[in-house]
């Protein structure tokens, strides 16, 4: 009896969501969307960084220098400027963010005295990008000192390997980030917001004076955003496998389980923000900018949390996601076993645990 | 009419409970957390040593690598494959291990490679640690070179010195990188979310059907749904002046008047598209989420965190169709280098194109009929 009840709810839920063709859509096509842009789009490397180069004097050395920067895959000279007005001008309008000014006579000082002196000077407004390309540069015009002058001397060369993710795709890294959101969204902010919408239309009146027991509604209530939150993961798996190239070096079940456990961690969520809300958009905003913000700034999708100042560090252990993701390159990336994850999965299941119980003792059977 | 309309919306926005506080606490948490967060500033990474060598090159390499700022000693180990696990508990992010006879090498002018292995399930991060190591490498084989073989390097044919500086950043600050850019994200998520979800809000009240059977032509409701904001992210703009010039003494280099001129054509342009799409949903949830998704690529393909320059050529074509990335460019040029207007007339043309195209295509697809 109590069962056939429930189904019968949970198929007027499904009802609810599924008819809402562009919710849907938006739904099961966000993550697929936002893998493909990510995994892609999104990368540091230094390529065709434009430079302009300020030589007075035109000589041989110069120019093969000149030569060498720009058929390296980092630099594309663009600009011969005639005085250091032109750098300025350059970088003012973003035509160039490194720029070269050469000493005169560079190659006759070269020759005579044997030492040149030649400038580089990096737009440093994005700081990194500006220290790897003027390692790039200062590494290519060593290199052209070290083939013509034999100084003996053997030189120390760093080997460099990139454990896990060879290619530094950034991929790797928001594969697990886009998991940790996704279900964010699906979970907490659509249930909590498909409850309250209950409360503000008056039709939770109606759900509560059912026979139905409140748990049995939750329950329904919660179901269809579980169901489209193993769709996207199902989906982003398969995408991250077949299209991204990264691999799934763990075991899969292990995946699936962490997985499984986040997402009770933030339906909990979702059923929590619903009872201390009572409109649609306060329950948009708490899950907008409590949820959201916090998952993309303070759970390591995009910025190590290991850099961060002391309080925020803090704050980011009350953050479900960051332990999600770090339990997801563990187990996906560097494809260790669940043991290793185990602290990951302790802070989830005490996470789950006490949302869970304070949300259902919060929750009001009465009416108001 | 437009006056009593303005009237209503701004009473809309006041007695809310929950707007006038997020109008003013959402740009300072975002100003006063975010720089603190969003940082790819590198400092302190952790650092693996695995010494093959045992000898005073070896740990004279080892003495400047941890003496630099960059890094810090927090695993010794004998073997590679013990390195490896220090890696794997997240104990250390790189590990540098130097060759037996490290010390023999140099001392018989020979090669020698030092192995530099990264975490690099952050590629960024990854790409970052190398670089640091491998020029604090670089520098040591420098420092060597003109120690041990003085003569080489007078006699030497030719020195090429390089002299290296970084302009508008000097100390390679990396909140000055994101702070101008939060000001873009912020007045783009208030002044699009928000019509958008005004607009909707009244459809499901439904005193947009009282709207829909008054006088008020489509162009007056339009506008007075977009003055409201205007004005909005002025507010919050100058709330991020200063937040900027409080806590992190950053003062624009450019001209105010620029930056406000560029974020009032370009509030123009967001709120519009806030508009364009509260016009389509037909509940708070749609609107919502069609509005997160387009926020979540603008914001993401902006050059906020990765630059447009590195992305590939087709993610370039999709950027050029983004609002955000123009006045991000506009925002960290003007603030940061003291760009002016003439050097920025495209990407001002640009913004007033977006202008014209959302709010035009808002008013037209605004139909009063149902």
């Amino acid at each position: 009896m109590i069962m056939k009840q429930l189904w019968s709810f949970i198929r007027k839920e499904f009802h609810h969501i599924f008819r809402d063709r562009t919710t849907v859509m938006i739904l099961l096509l966000m993550p697929v969307i936002q893998i493909i842009l990510f995994g892609f789009a999104l990368s540091t490397e230094v390529k065709d960084t434009k430079v302009v180069v300020l030589a007075n004097t035109n000589d041989n050395a110069t120019r093969r220098i000149i030569d060498r920067i720009d058929a390296s895959e980092y630099f594309d000279v663009s600009i011969m400027a005639d005085n250091s007005d032109d750098i300025d001008a350059a970088f003012r309008d973003g035509k160039a963010k490194l720029a070269m000014v050469f000493e005169d006579h560079f190659a006759e000082n070269l020759k005579h005295t044997g030492t040149a002196h030649v400038q580089l000077i990096a737009d440093a407004t994005d700081p990194n990008a500006a220290t790897s390309f003027m390692f790039y540069a200062s590494n290519i015009i060593t290199g052209y000192q070290q083939e013509i002058s034999q100084s003996g001397g053997g030189t120390i060369a760093p080997e460099v390997k990139m454990l896990y993710n060879p290619q530094m795709k950034s991929a790797f890294n928001f594969v697990p980030g886009v998991l940790g959101m996704i279900m964010i969204l699906i979970c907490a902010m659509m249930t909590s917001i498909a409850i309250v919408r209950e409360k503000e239309m008056g039709t939770m009146e109606i759900l509560l004076v059912s026979p139905m027991k409140p748990i049995y509604t939750i329950l329904s209530k919660i179901a269809p955003y579980f169901v489209l939150s193993v769709i996207n993961f199902v989906t982003i798996m398969l995408l991250s496998v077949f299209v991204l190239k990264v691999p799934i070096e763990g075991s899969f079940m292990s995946l699936f389980a962490v997985s499984l456990l986040y997402i009770f961690v933030a339906l909990s969520l979702g059923l929590l923000i619903s009872t201390i809300t009572s409109s649609q958009l306060a329950a948009m905003m708490i899950s907008g900018m409590g949820l959201m913000i916090p998952v993309m700034l303070l759970s390591g999708m995009i910025f190590p949390v290991e850099n961060m100042p002391t309080f925020l560090r803090f704050i980011s252990n009350f953050v479900p996601a960051r332990w999600y993701i770090d339990a997801v390159k563990t187990i996906m990336i560097k494809g260790l076993s669940i043991t290793a994850v185990w602290k990951d999965v302790g802070v989830l299941v005490l996470m789950g645990v006490v949302l869970v119980t304070i949300s259902l003792k919060k929750f009001k059977v009465r009416l108001e | 009419m437009i006056k009593y309309l303005l009237k209503k919306e701004f009473k809309q926005i006041i007695r809310n409970p929950f707007l006038p506080k997020m109008i003013f606490m959402f740009p300072l948490m975002v100003l006063l957390v975010f720089p603190w967060a969003a940082s790819y500033e590198i400092k302190n990474l952790n650092l693996s040593v695995v010494d093959n060598d045992h000898s005073t090159y070896s740990r004279r390499l080892i003495q400047t690598v941890t003496s630099s700022q960059y890094f810090r000693l927090t695993d010794n180990s004998t073997s590679y494959s013990q390195a490896l696990k220090s890696i794997e508990s997240n104990k250390a992010d790189i590990i540098l291990e130097i060759p037996q006879n490290f010390e023999k090498s140099i001392i018989n002018r020979e090669s020698v490679k030092v192995m530099l292995s990264a975490n690099s399930v952050n590629g960024m991060k990854g790409g970052i640690a190398t670089t640091y190591l491998s020029m604090i490498v670089a520098e040591f084989n420098r420092t060597l070179v003109s120690e041990l073989y003085p003569e080489a390097a007078s006699n030497a044919s030719s020195i090429i010195q390089i002299d290296t500086q970084f302009r508008f950043n000097k100390h390679l600050n990396y909140q000055v990188f994101m702070v101008p850019a939060l000001m873009v994200m912020i007045l783009t998520l208030l002044c699009g979310f928000l019509p958008a979800v005004s607009i909707v809000f009244e459809k499901e009240l439904g005193t947009m059907e009282q709207i829909n059977v008054s006088p008020v032509p489509k162009i007056t409701f339009i506008l007075a749904k977009l003055i409201p904001f205007w004005i909005i992210g002025f507010i919050v703009i100058t709330i991020g002046f200063t937040v900027s010039w409080l806590d992190y003494g950053l003062i624009p280099v450019g001209h105010f008047y620029q930056i406000y001129t560029f974020a009032a054509i370009y509030i123009l342009a967001i709120s519009g598209m806030g508009i364009v799409i509260s016009n389509y949903a037909q509940t708070l949830q749609q609107a919502m989420f069609i509005v997160f998704f387009f926020m979540m690529l603008f914001i993401m393909l902006s050059g906020l965190y990765t630059p447009v320059d590195s992305m590939p050529e087709w993610a370039k074509w999709i950027a050029a169709f983004n609002p955000l990335k123009y006045l991000m460019a506009v925002m960290r040029s003007i603030f940061l280098k003291g760009s002016n207007f003439s050097q920025l007339k495209s990407d001002l043309a640009i913004l007033i194109g977006f202008a014209v195209f959302f709010n035009g295509f808002a008013i037209l697809s605004y139909k009063k009929t149902n």
